[in-house]
């Protein structure tokens, strides 16, 4: 393992010179390669060559001057996808920023994200796209994609300019952080936006439902005393774009899906055959109101959509097992602790979430057989990467080589000084967690974890 | 020298029975020296109680500022008119700073749920909740529990009804966790609109009809009504709630006879309680006051009181 010493490396820059100067090829040796879209699940050896996997097979030799990585007891999946995370940029730099979201994404196992459009200003024309992927090819993280906002400023009434965006290089619209409230206007969303093949995420929340309100509505918001938001405010939104989705054949997905409820009517959308997919949050699929109260008003428990019940739970990893919902994402949100330290009123809504997801999902629900390492693989590639029009990731001979590698044995506490994200807001510090993501490659370059050096 | 095993009071849910006794009865001792003439003890002698308080109110802090006096301490108010919050203060910072000065016990009243929870993480000092949002108001709950007490002996299989607006009020679920735990039967009553259904997770029976859930009642305890809940559409107007789950003597007569009447105050008269009633024989709303100065008396001083000599 002492191979691994460098933090990053190589350290190559995008030209094509300059990666192939550093070394001609990298050979990841002995790994479990476990690739569910192509039914492979058997170890052996992969060889990347600049930004492409050239080979897999068994035994292959080394070349001359080739980097060699042992891989005995990992497991190579294809390079993970978190399809909802907000990287604060430009803005809300003090939060986080696009290198240090995009690097919390490596540190995470994630080759690919995409950030939402609410930042200050908004994403909702070419100059803030073209500043982002400006700023995220001198990140040195994660692969960044945008996401552009549906309306002018996320303001609900005129649309953005939808098809210079997508030309720009957004994969998705949304107005996440807030809900598109006008009908009319998401009606329109989605019928423009299926001229071009990307879906519009809807964040679902009716918002006089909502208003005012911190906490899921149940037994411990009313034994707590705090405001509370039905579930019907999540349904009610995601019944009507599913109905607007079907009247105009557009694009709908779903974003973080909470409540039972919403599962059912997502499950029946795509019965009836409405273009509709969903993805749902690490914390919504370990936690619920409970931990409100167990918490003591602890604000890192507050987040919108907020943490529901333990039926809620289940239904959602029941819709994720079915594939009725077809990602995981974080919905990474990263606070500053001026922001959070406060009380449960006051304090922002959101858990910061890219370094520590993929080993909750794998620690909490893989490692108990409450979720497959297939399902749960598939779910952090082919599923949001079809969503998104996005080439799947795979370990096939020609893809990108953009690979997660995962040690389902190395235990390892959730410290927030190993944190990469700015935001340290999450529930889950001080947790013990077995299985961690140990080395990610982008587009050839390899990243290996710090736990490793 | 703390005779209770905590370093704070934030509310009764988490506060067993055997303590609860021991505040009464120490509330007991308090209440004779409020009614004697010389009102001076000193077993707060040297400590500093400080009233941060970031909602109006007269009653609870005049009442902590009291039992403070009375025990010897010195007792300050800072209040959201007076206080750096107006100035965009953190509220963490600003009880630092109270801190800093050289605090024993702060005493907060804030109208976000959990803030005192929030503060006692934070601080080393002991810190009693004077009202935290919808929350619980453990003083009140003590206070009432100890004034039903006083009358009946015990509560234990007495039906007690809280009557009014529960969904907003954390007198309600201060007195439903002090009840319920020395097993009185408790009613929530009130329109659907302010009885959240959840309500009944913490032990207690539901009822949407006044008359029915008053009928053998052995105390009912009125909320008050925060008026602007009718423009929140909770319910259409202050006449149809008068009628509905106003207490009036027509039903205060389908309880026991005898039955308490208390209310937490500041009343709304001829809204949820009619001026008869509230003024009559069988309101306790007076000596609820004086109560209330007793009960926060004896929780300044086990937390942070000198033993007497003669314990
Ligand atoms: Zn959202």
């Amino acid at each position: 393992m002492s191979k691994l010493s460098l933090t990053v490396f190589p350290n190559y820059q995008e030209a094509a010179g300059e990666l192939t100067s550093f070394s001609p090829s990298l050979l990841l040796q002995k790994g479990r390669l476990l690739d569910p879209q192509q039914g492979l699940d058997a170890v052996g050896d992969v060889r990347l060559q600049g930004d492409k996997i050239v080979q897999v097979g068994n035994n292959l030799p080394p070349l001359a001057g080739e980097r060699v990585v042992s891989c005995q007891g990992l497991v190579l999946a294809p390079g993970f996808i978190d399809m909802h995370v907000h990287l604060r940029e430009p803005g809300y730099e003090y939060k986080e920023d696009i290198a240090s979201g995009s690097q919390a994404a490596l540190a995470g196992g994630f080759a690919q994200i995409c950030c939402m459009p609410n930042t200050y200003p908004i994403c909702d024309n070419r100059s803030v796209v073209e500043f982002i992927k400006q700023q995220a090819a001198h990140a040195n993280g994660a692969i960044v994609w945008p996401i552009a906002a549906i309306t002018k400023g996320e303001a609900g009434y005129e649309l953005s300019e939808m098809v210079e965006l997508r030309q720009a290089g957004v994969v998705a619209f949304s107005d996440d952080g807030r809900p598109v409230i006008n009908g009319e206007v998401m009606r329109n969303a989605l019928e423009y936006s299926s001229m071009l093949g990307v879906p519009v995420i809807s964040h679902l929340e009716d918002p006089y439902l909502s208003e005012g309100r911190v906490m899921h509505h149940g037994a411990v918001s009313t034994r707590l005393g705090l405001k509370g938001i039905p579930a019907a405010a999540e349904e009610i939104m995601a019944y009507r774009d599913l109905q607007l989705a079907k009247l105009v054949d557009g694009q709908i997905h779903l974003a973080h899906l909470s409540a039972a409820g919403t599962v059912e009517l997502l499950r029946q959308g795509k019965e009836r055959g409405i273009k509709a997919s969903g993805e749902v949050t690490v914390h919504h699929l370990l936690l619920t109101h409970e931990m409100v109260a167990e918490s003591g008003y602890d604000s890192n428990t507050k987040v919108n959509p907020p943490l529901r019940t333990e039926e809620d739970r289940q239904a959602l990893l029941v819709g994720l097992r079915e594939g009725v919902i077809d990602a995981i994402v974080t919905d990474h949100a990263p606070h500053h602790l001026d922001d959070k330290r406060m009380d449960f009123d006051g304090a922002a809504f959101g858990i910061s979430g890219l370094d520590v997801a993929v080993a909750l999902i794998l620690s909490r629900l893989v490692s108990r057989g409450e979720l497959s390492l297939e399902r749960m693989i598939t779910a952090f590639t082919t599923g949001p990467a079809q969503i998104l029009g996005l080439t799947p990731p795979s370990l096939t001979p020609g893809s990108s080589a953009n690979i997660t590698v995962l040690d389902l044995q190395l235990t390892q506490e959730i410290a927030a000084t190993a944190l990469k994200s700015k935001g340290k807001n999450m529930p889950y510090l001080g947790w013990t967690l077995t299985g961690w993501p140990v080395m990610t490659i982008v587009r050839g370059k390899l990243y290996a974890h710090p736990s490793l050096a | 020298m703390r005779r209770l095993p905590r370093k704070d009071i934030l509310g009764l849910e988490e506060i067993s029975t055997q303590e609860m006794d021991i505040i009464l009865a120490t509330a007991r001792s308090m209440k004779e020296l409020v009614q004697s003439p010389v009102k001076k003890e000193s077993s707060l002698k040297g400590k500093v109680v400080i009233n941060l308080f970031y909602e109006p109110s007269t009653r609870t802090r005049s009442s902590f500022e009291l039992a403070g006096k009375y025990l010897g301490g010195d007792v300050i108010n800072i209040t959201t008119a007076t206080s750096s919050v107006v100035k965009g203060e953190s509220l963490l910072d600003t009880a630092r700073t109270i801190l800093m000065m050289g605090c024993d016990v702060l005493v907060v009243r804030h109208s976000s749920s959990g803030s005192p929870h929030f503060l006692a993480q934070h601080l080393s000092c002991s810190v009693i909740n004077a009202g935290d949002g919808m929350h619980e108001h453990p003083t009140q709950g003590l206070l009432d529990l100890f004034t039903i007490r006083d009358q009946l002996g015990s509560v234990a299989g007495k039906r007690v009804v809280i009557l009014g607006d529960v969904a907003h009020s954390r007198v309600a679920r201060s007195n439903i966790w002090a009840l319920t735990k020395f097993g009185a039967k408790v009613t929530v009553c009130g329109p659907k609109t302010l009885i959240p259904v959840e309500v009944r997770s913490l032990g207690v029976e539901v009822s949407y009809d006044a008359d029915t859930a008053l009928a053998e009642a052995d105390v009912i305890n009125v909320l008050r009504l925060q008026l602007e809940r009718q423009h929140k559409g909770l319910f259409p107007s202050i006449r149809e709630y008068h009628a509905g789950w106003g207490l009036n003597q027509r039903r205060l007569n389908l309880a026991k006879p005898g039955a308490l009447v208390l209310h937490p105050g500041p009343m709304n008269r001829g809204v949820e309680i009619s001026s008869d009633i509230a003024d009559g024989d069988q309101s306790l709303i007076e000596e609820q006051v004086t109560n209330g100065v007793a009960i926060r008396m004896a929780l300044l001083h086990l937390l942070v009181g000198e033993v007497a000599r003669d314990e």
